[in-house]
């Protein structure tokens, strides 16, 4: 059992991770990639795996779930009730209009009972969210206007598939077949209509304020233990639980996903929930193309390939046209237009759903059913090569391009500043360019303080600044100026390499506990060093200097002077250091660091080296 | 000839607000002979580096204190640097012979009108008679002092006008840039402008 699993995962991640790069090579989306590992590694090519391709799917639909709660993490209520008009005008356009078109091509060409007919119509005119979303966001589309219409239909679909489902059964019963054994029926199905109603609407409204009063304050809590694993673990449990809350009531889990990423859209802990849950929802996401891919069933498409290839062909061009439709009626742009219409021309892993939902019913024959998922997948195949069709041969044609600033408003925070770690030192800086009304991005890991702070009004954001998905999330691309004052030496110093490494154009301003930090930051090439300890200690020793009989504006001049010289110093030592050959811990390079301090303080008398406003020699020579 | 260099140290503790400074400012020419010397930006804490600053000045041949008239003389800072960076020994006494007979002159910009500087007008003194400490200073260091290229009434210049009086003052740098300067020639006139204006600069 344990070595099968290890198999299975070993096949599963080796094909991934040989597919994929190849076809990233040669210029495919990583989504083909994963559908080509997965024909395979399927049952009909090497056949690792068998008829597990399906279950596979099930488990690997997650990946579709935690996609729409990224999704609604991006998307705050204001922006979502901004987009009401698309989602629903497109979405039931589309869906009502492709599913009218499909049942009456199929009862006009096949002998199937309308019944069987409706049933397949329905399930086919529902899109791929996991292929789409994953294409646009591969090409960097999702925040222009074509990615923005594709999420708006994605998502009535979403929301559609809840009454598709009620409706099936309600097919089965007037064709006299009692389904035996129900899975896909929630607890509550036995219920009264309106007590489910008021239960969905129940469930609904408890996700909303749940995911406020409870969700967030218990995020609070486990934030503080300051464990990194156990804050990801409880992403993941909210991710999972809404879920499976969704599921018990009848409705889509994506969808509740959905919902709860819009709830949490404008916490704090939106930036790091969203670096926590991305790599799952990736990896997921890969699992459920593969899972695709293994269970195109061949054996049927060898059997009738007119029927499966003609039939997918039809269904591409019948989905592609309403879409276009659509667009047109949307005043899209040609270009644009032609990319919304492909991407979404396929059908989707809803399809596989209610098929394999309307077989157990009996609505459809086992046969025709294994021949539609079929076809779903071919279809879901075809999407990205269609669009690289429309990319290489298609698009030129039209000239017209979106640019970039075509694109409407995105309420991202793109503050020039950005501030990591907000403790004494970082809310200094912060409180000092608010009075000056310089807005900043503020990142911090303390939980408490980052609720006390938002109570302040400062936009401050809970997470991990070692966290490249945080870096970026933070604005980091078009920020002019990072200032790292992250209280823990190590972390500010992993942060600041992070930025070298990815953002290079980025002005650092970096805070070091001591020479010795000051060393390693220089070492990273960065030329604004602040010692937290070098000014206090300097004006200590000023006010001491005071005490003891110093006028305060030379001792404030020895002092600034004072300043200057231990900073060019530390640059002068940084580079000394590596002329050393000797292995040394480092307290001993410490106390030798401090010897050589000493000895040039000796070398440079530190007393007034200019003469201004002193009249001694003046005196002297005229005396004479 | 060989050009003159010249540096030009520009003492004014709100540049970013001033009106007449910034449009002054923006036509100096971009020439590596003159050095445009911001020293507020530069020592903000008023601690200049006096070393740094006496090997500036013993790189240029022509020195320039352009600053805007507070309270009859230079903003705090350009006082500061006079007391620190000409130090004895160095600028003035038996051995302070480094900057001996370097040109040294103000561009001074007002905000009142040019009326109000004399006997009968609201200030009762005129600029060179304002001046006097500077023109003094400049003497015990051995220097030639001109009379200073002021820029009057600021406070109510448009734009157009105070565009014409910066780009005279960047055919001023430039013809000092380019030309052996005649001092005793200058010496004679009440302003850097007057002189320019029997030039045809």
């Amino acid at each position: 059992m344990e070595n099968s699993f290890f198999l299975q995962a070993i096949i599963y991640l080796a094909a991934a991770v040989i597919c994929v790069p190849i076809a990233k090579k040669i210029g495919l989306s990583s989504i083909l990639g994963y559908l080509f590992s997965g024909i395979i590694i399927g049952p009909f090519v090497m056949g690792f795996i068998g008829s597990e391709g399906q279950d596979l799917m099930h488990f690997a639909e997650f990946g579709v779930v935690m996609m729409l709660f990224l999704i609604g993490l991006e998307l705050d209520p204001y922006k979502f009730w901004k987009m009401r008009r698309f989602i629903l005008g497109m979405g039931s356009l589309q869906v009502g209009i492709t599913s009218l078109v499909l049942f009456i091509c199929s009862c006009i060409i096949f002998d199937w009972n309308w019944q069987t007919s409706l049933t397949i119509s329905l399930a086919l005119s529902l899109s791929s969210t996991a292929i789409v979303l994953q294409t646009l966001k591969e090409k960097g589309m999702l925040q222009t206007s074509v990615g923005r219409s594709s999420f708006a239909v994605l998502l009535f679909q979403d929301i559609a598939v809840i009454p598709i489902l009620a409706l099936i059964p309600l097919l089965a019963s007037s064709s006299n077949i009692i389904p035996d054994e129900d899975l896909h029926h929630s607890l509550i199905s036995n219920l009264d209509g309106w007590l489910q109603t008021l239960i969905v609407t129940g469930v609904i409204g408890a996700i909303y304020f749940g995911g406020k009063y409870i969700i967030v304050p218990l995020l609070h809590i486990i934030a503080k233990t300051r464990l990194q694993e156990l804050f990801t673990a409880s992403a993941l449990l909210l991710v999972l639980g809404v879920s499976y809350l969704m599921q018990i009531v009848g409705l889509s889990p994506a969808l509740g996903a959905f919902m709860a990423g819009v709830v949490l859209a404008n916490s704090e802990f939106r930036h790091e929930l969203e670096g926590d849950i991305a790599p799952f929802k990736g990896l997921f996401l890969g699992l459920f193309f593969i899972g695709v891919g293994a269970s195109i069933n061949f054996r049927l498409i060898i059997d009738n390939p007119a029927f499966i290839l003609i039939f997918g062909f039809i269904l591409t061009m019948i989905k592609f046209f309403v879409f276009l439709g659509i667009g047109k009626l949307y005043n899209k742009k040609i270009d644009q237009n032609f990319i919304f219409s492909i991407g979404l021309s396929q059908a989707g892993e809803f399809g596989f759903v209610i098929m394999s939902f309307s077989m157990q019913l009996n609505i459809i024959p086992n046969m025709l059913a294994n021949q539609i998922m079929a076809i779903i997948a071919i279809s879901m195949i075809a999407t990205p090569f269609l669009l690289l069709i429309n990319e290489r041969l298609i698009d030129p044609y039209f000239g017209i391009k979106e640019k970039e600033s075509n694109t409407y408003d995105e309420i991202n925070e793109n503050n020039e500043v950005i501030i990591a770690g907000f403790g004494n030192f970082g809310s200094t800086i912060g409180r000092l360019l608010k009075t000056n009304k310089i807005p900043a991005t503020i990142l911090d890991l303390d939980s408490d303080r980052v609720d006390s702070l938002r109570k302040m009004g400062f936009k401050v954001y809970y997470g991990d600044a070692t966290r490249l998905e945080l870096l970026k999330a933070a604005g980091c691309e078009n920020a002019k100026l990072f200032i790292a004052a992250i209280d823990n030496p190590t972390v500010n110093l992993i942060v600041i390499e992070m930025l070298k490494k990815h953002f290079p154009h980025l002005k650092i301003l970096a805070r070091a506990r001591n020479r010795n930090d000051a060393f390693e930051i220089i070492d990273m090439g960065i030329e604004n060093i602040y010692r937290e300890n070098l000014y206090s200690a300097v004006h200590l020793g000023i006010d001491a200097l005071v005490y003891l009989g110093h006028r305060r504006y030379s001792a404030t001049r020895q002092g600034q002077r004072f300043i200057k010289y231990d900073e060019d110093a530390i640059f002068r030592l940084a580079k000394k250091r590596h002329d050393k050959k000797a292995f040394m811990i480092s307290a001993m390079e410490e106390i030798e660091m401090q010897e050589q301090l000493f000895k040039s303080d000796l070398l440079n008398p530190m007393g007034p080296d200019d003469h201004a406003w002193d009249s001694e020699n003046l005196k002297k020579d005229t005396s004479t | 000839m060989l050009k003159n260099k010249i540096l030009i140290l520009f003492a004014h503790p709100l540049f970013e607000k001033s009106f007449a400074n910034r449009i002054i400012a923006g036509h100096i020419p971009d020439s590596e002979n003159i050095t445009f010397h911001d020293l507020y930006e530069l020592y903000p804490e008023l601690d200049i580096d006096v070393k740094y600053e006496q090997e500036l000045l013993k790189q240029h041949d022509i020195i320039i204190w352009q600053h805007p008239m507070y309270w009859y003389s230079c903003p705090p800072l350009l006082k500061q640097w006079i007391d620190m960076v000409l130090e004895y020994g160095w600028a003035y006494g038996k051995h302070g012979l480094a900057l001996q007979d370097k040109i040294i002159f103000q561009a001074i910009t007002t905000g009142a009108n040019a009326e109000n500087y004399s006997e009968e007008g609201l200030h009762l003194f005129t600029i060179p008679e304002l001046l006097r400490p500077f023109s003094q200073t400049a003497k015990v260091c051995r220097m030639e002092y001109l009379p200073p290229f002021v820029i009057h009434g600021t406070h109510k210049i448009d734009e157009q006008t105070c565009h014409e009086k910066a780009a005279s003052y960047a055919r001023l740098l430039t013809y000092l840039e380019n030309n052996e300067v005649d001092i005793l020639k200058i010496q004679e006139f009440f302003y850097m402008n007057d002189w320019m204006q029997s030039k045809n600069i």
